[in-house]
């Protein structure tokens, strides 16, 4: 499986690290192509269930970013975001789910350099785990 | 608990006749032994059908939802925690309700002694600390403290914490109670072996949705199982779309559950389903210092922030 390469659903806040994302871009930084682009209006806007969805059709990781606490567009939509995340990941985890497989960040609009070092970094946590068993929902062709 | 039934009664009795209430919500006999169900009483004549012992596990909370009449409820200490969360929510109104208030010694667990007897269990009597299973040809005694239903067992808040008159005295509170001993367990485990577990738990379940049914949190007019554009869960009983549905279930109760067990009772299988919302009220209680139901001015944890919370996002 050398050549296996994982697929990765990042949910990027509009205002910030979908931002960062385009001045990467600009800035001729290079990162993974596995990294297929969702904007959200706000971090604050992510519920479970997208995250499920994407695990469930496929996605090998899955990664939120949005803007650093305390510089919200909306004032305070990554803090109440913050919490769910923290309970999130850590009941997805208790269930089974490798720790590596969901990530979050916070990065600015102006961190274009770092967004590109954390795409990297989830890129190759997730290639490292290998595909995902736990959540994808597969086709059974066995009828009982 | 037995010498409730008396005091219960009157209180409705009077309530009805004094029609302070339309109702009073409590718990008559089922029709089949540790079932009992939960019954409405209009007439002041009928109260007489309201019973109490350790088969009352329902949640009360659960048929208050949106109510417009003047209601009395007959309340143990989890149910009263999720009037408070109720309360807090803006379903009901606390002019709306009378609360009778059950100071409560632990329910019974239905799961555990139905299954001790291969033969159909024929009656169920209670006595004070003592339950007698009768079936056609025999006979068993257990102590009540030997199959106490395991949220019960690890209660911490018996007394009803809001209430309006209370039907005995207040009960003893347990202490010194390692609540989140399961939990600890599970979380020491490697992913893979987490992973299996829950495969194993969930395996039996038939999505039959009891325990949303049964959870007084859970009143949303379209549920997440039933939207269908976007469809976020299958309706199978394929692995993945079962494994969703109890995550997405617990996630909804998040900072909101009391551990009240009712969908525990509630499911056919005999799933441990309280495993996944444990693992939250775990967390809010250690994170964020919160237990849901406890009062009613502060805000519930997913509703507010602290901009020094702990952050595990770098």
């Amino acid at each position: 499986m050398s050549d296996w390469e994982p697929k990765i659903v990042a949910f990027l806040c509009n205002w910030c690290s979908y931002g960062a994302a385009d001045l990467a871009g600009i800035n001729r930084l290079q990162y993974p192509t596995n990294i297929k682009v969702i904007r959200i209006p706000c971090t604050g806007r992510m519920s479970p269930k997208f995250i499920l969805a994407a695990f469930g059709k496929g996605a090998d990781g899955v990664w939120v970013s949005g803007c650093h606490p305390g510089d919200c567009h909306y004032m305070e939509g990554n803090y109440y975001a913050r919490r769910k995340f923290t309970l999130f990941k850590n009941l997805i985890e208790h269930m089974g789910i490798e720790p590596g497989r969901l990530h979050f960040s916070w990065i600015s609009s102006a961190e274009g350099t770092r967004f590109a070092e954390i795409a990297n970094k989830v890129t190759k946590t997730v290639k490292n785990l290998g595909s995902s068993r736990h959540l994808i929902k597969k086709i059974n062709a066995k009828v009982d | 608990m037995l010498g409730y039934i008396t005091k219960i009664r009157e209180i409705s009795e009077r309530l009805l006749k004094e029609g302070k209430v339309d109702m009073v919500i409590g718990f008559r006999k089922g029709t089949v032994p540790m079932m009992n169900e939960p019954c409405v009483v209009k007439n002041p004549e009928n109260v007489k059908e309201l019973v109490w012992d350790s088969n009352c596990g329902i949640n009360l909370a659960n048929y208050l939802t949106d109510r417009k009449e003047k209601i009395g409820v007959v309340a143990k200490g989890c149910d009263s925690r999720n009037i408070v969360t109720h309360l807090i929510e803006n379903k009901i109104k606390r002019d709306q309700l009378f609360i009778i208030g059950v100071p409560c010694k632990g329910m019974i667990d239905r799961h555990k002694i139905t299954s001790m007897f291969a033969k159909e269990i024929k009656e169920v009597v209670e006595e004070e600390n003592r339950i007698i299973v009768r079936g056609d040809d025999y006979e068993k005694i257990f102590k009540k403290a030997e199959v106490l239903q395991e949220n019960c067992a690890i209660c911490i808040h018996r007394n009803p914490v809001i209430y309006d008159e209370l039907a005995a005295d207040l009960v003893e509170e347990q202490k010194d109670v390692d609540r989140y001993e399961d939990v600890r367990r599970i979380e020491a485990m490697p992913a893979e072996k987490k992973g299996n577990y829950f495969d194993n738990l969930l395996s039996a379940c038939i999505r039959c949705y009891a325990c949303r049914n049964a959870c007084p949190l859970c009143y949303c007019l379209t549920c997440f199982v039933d939207e269908s554009r976007p469809q976020w869960v299958g309706k199978s009983i394929n692995p993945t779309d079962i494994r969703t549905f109890h995550f997405l279930r617990a996630y909804h109760c998040a900072g909101r559950c009391t551990d009240c067990g009712a969908c525990e009772r509630a499911c056919p299988m005999g799933i441990k389903v309280r495993e996944f919302t444990k693992k939250l009220e775990k967390d809010c209680f250690e994170l964020y210092g919160w237990e849901a139901g406890m009062s009613l001015d502060e805000r519930p944890p997913l509703d507010t922030y602290r901009p020094d919370d702990p952050d595990f996002i770098k």
